[in-house]
């Protein structure tokens, strides 16, 4: 565990010694401010617009941060070729694997702290109300999605060739699974075979992504929160795709040549 | 004298991937012995098979056939490498860590408690001479500075085996004479230290043995003084033999 954490360490120092993260802040945050300067219409409701961009803002920027952040990870080892000196010490490669996917989530993690926390600020000082639980869940299940983002990209690098096509094609399954990935079904339902079929099995493979995403609630103060016993069967959901895509990553790994 | 390092007719072939093209031979039945506390000189030209032998003994690359020993264990069981240091050919460590903060997270994969760490990288820095510049960002050091960070990497768990490939390739001549110079003192320490090398004129100052190797065989095995006096000339001009070099002839 001392080898996953050390590599994870590593993972972290990159993430805030790079200007990924703070050019992303710095964006979310003048764009949020600057929305919540205009008063469009005199609706006294301007402040949902404001949470609305801001956690649009904040699901764009962890989704960069998450992909970009592993997309890079195990090519650079092999480019830089520091694989080489880390695998001459007894550090296995799933030990690699599960260090850079620790890594990556633990700092997507801080940074998802850094944008809430941001968010509570700007919309607790607009309406006096600080629903901290309801930030926690979205935080969390949020989290929880981004495992399964960054075992994917984990995967998708051991396949592809470079970082760039490997952030390509994660921002592009990724995307697709948010934006239709849950309406397949019914799209299926209008379909003649074999399209139905095709497009049945595509919908009961995908992680289902978008049951992370309980954005309205906070941007429309739905009142309830969503039940624990959910969250959990969320986080375990998240993480049985996790724990299937970083299995993908060991057996691409394992016998792969180490030159680039 | 106790066996280190012990190869057993090694054999590496590499498949192309390209149709109807047959196996690439990288190596071909070698048999290599180093024994403890030598310095031992892996000489051959490019291609000759230095890095593929290099790659086995650390685990990258399995054997087509024949097997490969450290400490008498098999290479192919991560227990072999526990007590072994290796600084590849040119890498560029991690440019966003200070030397000091490498150092630190390889002492932490070896599980070295905090202090133990903390005294094992100063004496590393001062062996590697970095100790003004160990707590700059690695992205702002010349390149033998950072063939120098990648020494001290190698040698974070005090290993009883070094195994270096070409650690003075691309170095200015004093960056060279900084290399050697610690390989000297490794040796005079009581480490065993397996080198592959271009630049003869080192192999032949610090080295107690060497092997030729050419296209994947080895061709010559022995002390540097015995090679020299059986073919009565310097270690270049036996090299160039041994490897069958012609020169051409100038009109």
């Amino acid at each position: 565990m001392n080898t996953i954490w050390a590599l994870a360490g590593i993972v972290i120092k990159e993430l805030y010694r790079r200007k990924d993260f703070y050019v992303l802040f710095v964006l979310t945050a003048l764009i949020t401010i600057a929305t919540g300067m205009v008063n469009f219409f005199h609706d006294p409701k301007i402040v949902r617009y404001v949470k609305d961009i801001c956690m649009l803002l904040i699901w764009i920027s962890a989704l960069l941060i998450a992909i970009v952040t592993t997309a890079r990870q195990i090519p650079a080892e092999r480019e830089s070729r520091t694989i080489f000196p880390l695998l001459a010490k007894p550090v296995s490669r799933w030990q690699v694997i599960l260090g850079k996917f620790l890594g990556c989530w633990l700092a997507t993690g801080i940074a998802l702290l850094v944008f809430y926390a941001f968010f509570a600020i700007i919309t607790g000082s607009r309406e006096q109300n600080w629903p901290w639980l309801s930030y926690l869940q979205a935080a969390g299940l949020q989290w929880a999605m981004l495992a399964v983002v960054i075992a994917l990209s984990l995967f998708v690098s051991i396949v592809s060739a470079a970082p760039s096509s490997t952030t390509t094609i994660c921002f592009i399954v990724v995307a697709g699974i948010l934006l239709v990935g849950g309406h397949l079904n019914s799209v299926a339902l209008n379909q003649a075979e074999p399209v139905q079929t095709i497009l049945y099995t595509i919908y009961f493979l995908i992680p289902h992504l978008e049951w992370f995403d309980i954005r309205d609630r906070l941007v429309y103060d739905w009142a309830h929160l969503v039940p624990w016993r959910d969250c959990l069967l969320a986080a375990l959901y998240a993480a049985a795709y996790t724990g299937l895509f970083l299995l993908l990553t060991w057996l691409g790994f394992r016998r792969k040549s180490l030159n680039t | 004298m106790s066996v280190i390092l012990k190869t057993e007719k090694l054999r590496v072939e590499f498949t192309s991937r390209e149709f109807r093209q047959t196996a690439k031979v990288a190596l071909s039945g070698l048999d290599l012995e180093v024994n403890v506390g030598e310095v031992f000189g892996f000489l051959g030209p490019n291609g000759a098979g230095k890095t593929t032998t290099i790659n086995v003994l650390l685990g990258f690359v399995p054997p087509t056939s024949g097997a490969a020993y450290l400490f008498g264990i098999d290479v192919r069981q991560p227990i072999a490498r526990q007590q072994i240091g290796y600084l590849p050919e040119m890498t560029y460590y991690y440019k966003f860590l200070t030397a000091e903060e490498l150092l630190r997270f390889y002492a932490r994969i070896f599980g070295l408690p905090r202090a133990e760490a903390d005294k094992r990288i100063d004496r590393l820095l001062k062996l590697v001479e970095l100790e003004t510049a160990g707590r700059r960002p690695i992205k702002s050091y010349s390149k033998g500075m950072q063939q120098r960070v990648g020494l001290a990497q190698a040698l974070i768990n005090n290993p009883d085996l070094l195994i270096l490939d070409e650690p003075t390739s691309g170095l200015d001549p004093l960056g060279r004479m900084k290399v050697r110079e610690i390989i000297q003192r490794l040796k005079n320490e009581g480490k065993t230290v397996f080198f592959s090398s271009h630049e003869l004129g080192e192999v032949e100052t610090v080295c107690d043995r060497v092997a030729i190797i050419n296209q994947g065989e080895l061709k010559a095995l022995g002390r540097v003084s015995d090679l020299v006096a059986e073919h009565q000339s310097n270690l270049e001009k036996v090299f160039l033999d041994i490897i069958g070099y012609q020169p051409q002839s100038t009109p």
